[in-house]
């Protein structure tokens, strides 16, 4: 195979492992911080990135205006799923939590089918189009862009869990929710929060995506599988997730030109089963 | 209280619970002779067969604690093994289904000893991810059709074929012998060493072990147990709508309702997964016919919803809320008395 033809998909897969890094993200956080498995997660992304969509489509406004209501929108979201639907389940068995999530998995994308119908769409043209051509390597902008605006925001959002008092808190939490509520950290407002940051993130990812991705109802069903063998690869950490992010990126474009596109994400699961049962995870 | 309840007839006792239990077997008996239009046979046919399998489900999810939400991928091998006999060998379906048992069974001891020392919800994830591999591979899979489906050979009507078109009555009650066939099994379950060894393993796996239970090979019967009523329906299914393809046979949905059935009756309960069913399947089919028509999808909007609410509202099971509304009934009564 042409030295070519494997940096073209090295470069493509890098820049799709920076899209999963920033959907993987929020989910890490939201599994690291309470411990909950979101089915749900990439379904957001596709709301964002209907939003996109109809933003642009009825009122002409290209989606890199759109990406700050996006983000802003779906930290409301995940709130307000929060507060209306998780927090009634907080630590209730594994069946609940996964039934929840099933359930508004099924619930958002029947509504995105029912609202705006199975088609498939596109933003034609938008202010990021066009490609690069860097030695002999075609980059697409918009994608290069998404990729970039996800790798900003994910630093930022390592910086705030790191460095700020409340990404502390956050961490507090995670670690121990016990000991944190005695240190006076309501873990009801950092659920809230991690459910905020969390589909923000796939908010923003969706916005991103939307610039050059097919927007369909179940768009999210690819990426929020993947999302959470990351996260669980990873076990919640959020550099991992990273790492793991970019990782499966290269593995799903690596695996695309090698063993052929149509079993490129089987390739993902048999490595995530790999990972998971060589450490052989009890919890 | 069992004295109390019964009765005596001529030496033997009859409990009230047995008079209700041949009232509902022989209701389901003569259901077909009753409702005679082809829509509410079919209903009860993919009611029963899911209730088959949400017993079957049952077993290893609720006895045995082991939350399996990839069980799609052994019905599939069901449906496509004895299809596959069938069209390939000319092999009669009843002998292709206990082909797909073999199969599927051979599946789930390689599935079942690799993820079986994964705990909770990594168990969970990877049996969904493997149920995801078993379609990526039937859709890209063109020796067994591909994406395209199969339509399976269209046959002279006998029991032997395991083909009636005339009337659907047959396939009604084949699914009902198999059904009663999982309660039988979940009975006995329930009633010898086995069903608590299960439940030892479901609620504390170190006390089992330590009282020199092999978890491993408990966790593997029950989900020997649960594969085999899966199976059992894939073929069944292949045979009853003559059509198989990954989506309809390997689909995620398919993994999604034998749980969900269960999870709303009642896990680790004899009657749940029956209850789950009676009022899961015809909503979910209820739905389907009325507002699923054409790509509109207010059958799932429907559907997400109603997860959503059974695991916020009635994470027990309706089991468990009849036996609470029971025990207030008999406390009242009670207090009456006194």
């Amino acid at each position: 195979m042409a030295p070519q033809v494997i940096l073209q998909a090295a470069v493509s897969g890098l820049l799709l492992g920076l899209i999963f890094s920033l959907i993987s993200v929020g989910l890490a956080l939201i599994w690291g911080v309470m411990g909950f498995i979101n089915f749900a997660h990439a379904d957001f992304m596709m709301l964002s990135m209907y939003l996109a969509f109809w933003l642009f489509t009825l009122y002409g406004i290209d989606p890199v205006f759109s990406l700050p209501v996006a983000a802003v929108l779906s930290f409301i979201l995940g709130v307000l799923v929060y507060r209306l639907i998780v927090s009634r389940v907080v630590g209730a068995s594994i069946v609940v939590q996964l039934f929840v999530t099933f359930g508004l998995m099924i619930f958002l994308r029947g509504s995105a089918q029912f609202l705006w119908s199975p088609d498939y769409r596109q933003i034609p043209e938008t202010l990021v189009s066009g490609r690069l051509q860097i030695f002999g390597v075609y980059i697409g902008i918009p994608q290069l862009l998404a990729g970039a605006g996800a790798l900003v925001v994910d630093a930022i959002l390592y910086w705030f869990i790191q460095k700020t008092e409340t990404g502390r808190a956050l961490r507090a939490v995670a670690e121990d929710k016990l000991a944190a509520s005695l240190m006076g950290i309501p873990s009801e407002r950092m659920y809230a929060l991690a459910w905020g940051i969390g589909v923000g993130g796939a908010g923003l990812a969706g916005a991103l995506i939307s610039t050059y991705y097919y927007i369909y109802p179940d768009v999210g069903s690819v990426f929020g599988l993947i999302a959470l063998t990351i996260v669980a690869m990873a076990f919640g950490n959020i550099l991992v997730t990273f790492i793991a992010s970019i990782a499966t990126g290269l593995v799903i474009s690596l695996g695309g030109i090698i063993i052929g596109p149509a079993l490129k994400y089987a390739v993902v699961f048999l490595v995530f089963l790999a990972v998971l049962l060589l450490r052989r995870t009890k919890e | 209280m069992k004295g109390k309840e019964s009765m005596r007839v001529g030496g033997f006792t009859i409990r009230p619970q047995i008079v209700l239990l041949g009232i509902a077997f022989l209701a389901l008996v003569i259901y077909p002779w009753v409702l005679t239009n082809p829509f509410p046979r079919h209903l009860m046919i993919m009611l029963l067969l899911y209730a088959m399998m949400g017993l079957g489900w049952n077993i290893l999810g609720g006895f045995a604690g082991q939350i399996s939400v990839g069980h799609g991928i052994y019905f599939g091998l069901g449906a496509y093994t004895s299809t596959m006999l069938l069209m390939k060998l000319g092999i009669t379906p009843w002998v292709g289904m206990l082909g797909g048992v073999l199969v599927a069974e051979l599946a789930a001891l390689v599935v079942g000893y690799a993820c079986f020392r994964l705990g909770g919800r990594y168990f969970s994830m990877a049996t969904l991810v493997i149920g995801e591999i078993g379609r990526i591979v039937f859709t890209n899979f063109g020796w067994v059709g591909g994406a395209v489906g199969l339509f399976l050979p269209v046959l002279e009507e006998s029991f032997i074929n395991f083909q009636f078109h005339a009337s659907k009555i047959p396939y009604y009650y084949i699914i009902l012998a198999f059904t009663v066939l999982a309660i039988v099994t979940t009975y006995v379950i329930t009633k010898t060493r086995l069903g608590y060894y299960f439940r030892a393993v479901r609620d504390d796996p170190d006390a089992a072990r330590s009282l020199g239970i092999d978890i491993t090979m408990y966790k593997l019967i029950a989900l020997g147990i649960s594969v085999f009523f899966t199976a059992i329906g894939g073929s069944f299914y292949a045979q009853y709508i003559l059509f198989i393809d990954p989506i309809s046979t390997m689909n995620f949905m398919i993994s999604l309702t034998i749980t969900l059935l269960v999870v709303l009756g009642g896990m680790g309960t004899l009657w749940g997964p029956i209850i789950g069913a009676f009022v899961l399947i015809p909503i979910t089919e209820l739905t389907r016919v009325y507002w699923g028509g054409a790509g509109r999808a207010i059958d799932l909007v429907i559907y997400g919803a109603l997860i959503v609410l059974i695991a916020i509202y009635q994470p027990q099971g309706l089991v468990a809320m009849v036996e609470r509304y029971r025990r207030k009934l008999r406390n009242g009564s009670t207090v009456r008395s006194n």
